[in-house]
This record gives C-alpha cells, structure tokens and sequence, in this order.
C-alpha cells in the first residue's frame, strides 16, 4: 500500500488527494497543514469581510464527504522534508514517512519593512483566521487605513467600508493596479471607490506606524501627513512559502521550480499551486500564479502523476475573473506590463503572466462601466479585459487560448469607429462554427 | 428598485420557469458559495458550479438568486426545450 503525504488543505491539495483517490482505491493518504479550519474558499472571504455570506456558507465539504475520502487530517506544522530518507518531520519532532509528497502550502502575504508593524491592528489576509480578526478589529474601528495593490487590497477596502468603516486608500503612484489595468480602467475602479465613501491618497507611502500600548494609533505619511487610525491593512503581494522546500535542498527561484509533471528537482517530490513555479509554453518561462483554478489543475495532475498515470501539464492561458468596486472583471492572456509600486510582486488572484506582454496594440471600447479591452498582436489576440458586461468572456477566452488567427478582423478590430463587441461576436460565430471548441 | 425593474425582474423569472435551467462555468468558479447560501431551497449549487453539471434538480424552481448573486458570472440560464427533460 503506497503512502501520500499532502502538505496543505488547498484546493491543489484536495484535488490532488482527490485524484489519488480515484486512482488508488487502497491508498493512505494523509494531508497535513498549519490551517486549523481545513479546506474552505480562500477566495469566498471578499464575500465573508463584505458580509454577504456568513462563515459555515465558505466550506464546501461537510467532515462526512472528508471521510468518504478516506483522507487522514494532521494539522500540524511541518519543519522539516527529509528527501533522501522520505520523511517529514513536524514541530513535535515526529516523523511522516512517505512515498510520494506533494508540497501545496501556498503562499503568504508580504510584510513591509517598517517600525510598528508588528502591533496589534496591523493586519494581512491570507486565511479565515485573518479575515475573523479584521471584522472584529473593524466593529471598534472608526477608521482604517489600507495600503497596497491588485485585488486583496480592494477585497479589504470593500470589505471594511461595507462595514462602517471610513477607508483611507493609499496608493504610492497615480492610479490603482497600474501594470494589469490601464489608466480607463484604474479610473473606473478608482471613481466608483470614491462614490462609495473611500478616500483614496495618491502619491502617498507610509513612513511610520504608531502605537499606544501595543496597538496601532496612527499612520504618519512619507509626506508627513498624520492619520488616526485603529486597523492598518497591508497587501503589497504574495510570497510562495518556499521555505521548506530551500531547506530540504530543492530547486527554488521565486516558487519552487517543477517539470512538466509538476516533480520539483527531488525525486517523488511533487509541488503544486501558489508554491509552484511552472513552465509557460507560450513564453518558455517558469512564472508563478496565484489563482484558484490552475491552483486546482496543477494538483489534480499531481496527484495523478504521484499515483503513476504520467499525465503532463501544460500550463492555460491565465484567466480569472474577480470583482472590483462592484464590478465582474474577467482578465485573460496578457494585458500589461511592468512593474506596480504598490506591490512586491504577484499577488492573490493573480498571474505574472498578465504582464509579459509583447508588442501589442490595445482596442478598447467603453459603454458606462462596461469596458472591453482587447490587446490585438499581429495574427492573434493575446489578452483580453472584460469589466462590466461579460457576455464575450467566454468567447474571448477560445480566441486567445486556442491562438485564433484574427486576420480578416484585424484591421477592423483597430478602427476606432466600429463597435469592438460586435465585431468580436460576429467573428466568434464564424470562428467557433469552423473550429471545435471544447 | 423602480416598478420597471420588478416587472422585468418578474418577466425573467416568469420566462426562466418556463423553460431554462442553470448553467455553469467552472472555470469562473472560487467555490464561495454564495450561491448555495442564497438558494430558498437548499440545492448545492456550488457543487454543480465546481464539478460543471447543470443545475438539474427537479426542485430547482429557477429563481435566480444564484445567477444574480454570483460575484464571478459563474451561472446563467439555458434554454432547454420543454419536453426533453432538460437533456439537451
């Protein structure tokens, strides 16, 4: 009887339990983790902190669905991989043998290098445990100040301005999440942020935290501006949580590095998720994702190639959809470039590959707040942005996945005074007809 | 919500329980379960979202909730026709 080890309750991790399971009914499978609440919607707790769903509404297994799995639960946190010896070793000094490991621990927020971050009031959201102790540092507080990028910042302005809470916004440039989204687009979010009550500071770094008796007081600006404040949140990015896998001698850039068959460079070590770094055909590239869906993939290819069905896995054209300011955003291939002052790196709910974008030139149309950007390469689409309206999301998704060749619409996709929506509906017709799509 | 409103509101759903049933997109789905929460009659939603199978209940009464509720565009409603029972 083979032994799976899991580390973490992720959604890489159950899938890839999950994927074991249905091929090696015999299996003993054992995921062990630090998360003391077990697998739940990370993503869901935008919609915990915004009060729109209650806690037990995150957890999409009952206990019972657990066992029928006939997955054994350790939490418990790992200190140590032995690969040589094939055997982790916990904080109580136990040892977990193994077979085959798959590490899936995700990643964790970033903290920032400044006096006072420690006190009480300065939170992240990386897990349900943080989102609790947000919404009970937010019932006393009157205001909070939150800094940082991308979508886990919005997720906590959101989340405490729905609750009460007079939200200062701090962005160290001109606009919001400037290397994803274009200047149109940060104005959208930004502009329905203000309508809501937010107050958002341009150009505005944190200098210094203060505290009185072990909480945070105030916030005082590079610009020497001074705010009140009880809670100060921080989501300038994401870190894979790579530790392990350095100190155990494994192949380690920004994630840790893993094959097609997502094996890190130890034999019958497998990584998968938020932790992996994994090969992007279109750009030869090892990049690093932070989303829900490939996070779910990558694990169920994992555990099917850990339980010996060699199954490779070709890393998607990055899609996700989020909300921002109210507003269902799809993000698909390659829409920006650079780098973001107000975050690190990657984010949650994010991709390194929506920035690797080659020459390309952007259509766009705007009706209201429903927007559609198109980044139109030289035969194919390489992105897409869809907020608002998401009708040609789908579609969009086929075109830029599957390389269609765009040019008898090319030209036309580029004239300012014909309608990008319809233009891309017609051609999908014809297209999708033509071509099998799955 | 304006008069307008409700009676478009009440013509869709009106249509929807004619003849739709809910579809999912998977690939848009975080498995929040917003829409499990908001179903009046306690169909797992989320789980047909995540795992790509129509909401195929003959309990679902096709309100709506869970496609107007879904953050993500998850859900919508498809047309079936009224005597295939829901297979096509």
């Amino acid at each position: 009887m083979r032994n799976y080890v899991i580390i973490g309750t992720g959604p890489a991790g159950i899938a890839a339990a999950q994927a074991i399971r249905a091929q090696d009914s015999r299996a003993n499978i054992v995921l062990v983790g630090d998360e003391p609440f077990g697998y739940y919607s990370r993503p869901g707790l935008a919609y915990y902190l915004t009060g729109e769903i209650p806690e037990n509404g995150l957890f999409p297994y009952t206990p019972a669905e657990f066992n029928q799995l006939g997955l054994r639960l350790i939490q418990s946190q790992v200190t140590a991989i032995h690969p040589a010896e094939h055997y982790l070793e916990n904080q109580a000094g136990k040892r977990l043998p193994y077979d085959r490991l798959l590490i899936a621990v995700g990643a964790q927020a970033a903290q920032m290098k400044i006096s006072g971050i420690e006190l009480e009031g300065v939170v992240t959201l990386d897990n349900l445990g943080d989102a609790r102790q947000i919404l009970k540092l937010g019932r006393g507080a009157r205001s909070a100040v939150v800094v940082g990028g991308g979508i886990t910042a919005l997720e906590l302005v959101e989340g405490l301005q729905s609750r009460g809470v007079k939200v200062h916004y701090f962005l160290r440039g001109d606009r919001y999440w400037s290397n994803v989204l274009d200047e149109t687009e940060s104005r959208i979010v930004e502009e329905r942020l203000k309508s809501e009550g937010v107050r958002i500071h341009y150009h505005t770094e944190l200098a210094q935290i203060q505290g009185k008796r072990g909480r945070v007081s105030a916030v005082v600006t590079q610009n020497g501006e001074r705010l009140d404040c009880r809670l100060l949140a921080v989501a300038i990015g994401i870190r894979p949580r790579t530790a392990l896998a350095s100190a155990a001698g494994l192949k380690v850039e920004r994630g840790i590095l893993v094959d097609e068959y997502l094996q890190t460079s130890a034999a019958d070590i497998y990584a998968a998720g938020d932790v992996a770094q994994v090969r992007d055909p279109r750009s030869g590239l090892w990049v690093l994702d932070s989303l829900w869906g490939p996070a779910r993939e990558q694990g169920h290819h994992a555990g099917l190639n850990m339980a010996g069905v060699p199954t490779p896995y070709i890393k998607a054209v990055p899609f996700n959809v989020t909300r921002l300011a109210g507003l269902t955003t799809t993000i698909i291939g390659t829409v920006g470039r650079g780098q973001d002052a107000d975050l690190l790196g990657i984010a949650r709910g994010d991709s390194e590959t929506w920035r690797q974008l080659p020459d390309a030139i952007a259509a766009q149309s705007d009706f209201e707040v429903n927007r559609l950007r198109l980044m139109v390469g030289q035969r194919h689409l390489l992105g897409a942005i869809l907020i608002g309206d998401q009708t040609l999301s789908q579609p969009l998704y086929h075109l830029v996945s599957q390389n269609a060749d765009i040019t008898p619409i090319r030209d036309r996709l580029l004239d300012t005074r014909l309608k990008l929506g319809d233009l891309v509906a017609a051609f999908w017709a014809e297209w999708s007809s033509n071509h099998a799509t799955s | 919500m304006n008069l307008n409103q409700i009676f478009r509101q009440d013509a869709t759903r009106r249509q929807a329980l004619a003849s739709g049933q809910v579809v999912p997109d998977s690939s848009r789905c975080v498995q929040c379960g917003i829409c499990s929460y908001h179903c009046p009659l306690e169909i797992d939603v989320r789980r047909h979202a995540w795992e790509g199978r129509p909401v195929h209940s003959s309990h679902c009464l096709t309100c709506g909730e869970c496609v107007r509720r879904c953050p993500r565009g998850v859900l919508r409603f498809e047309k079936i026709g009224l005597f295939d029972g829901g297979q096509s």
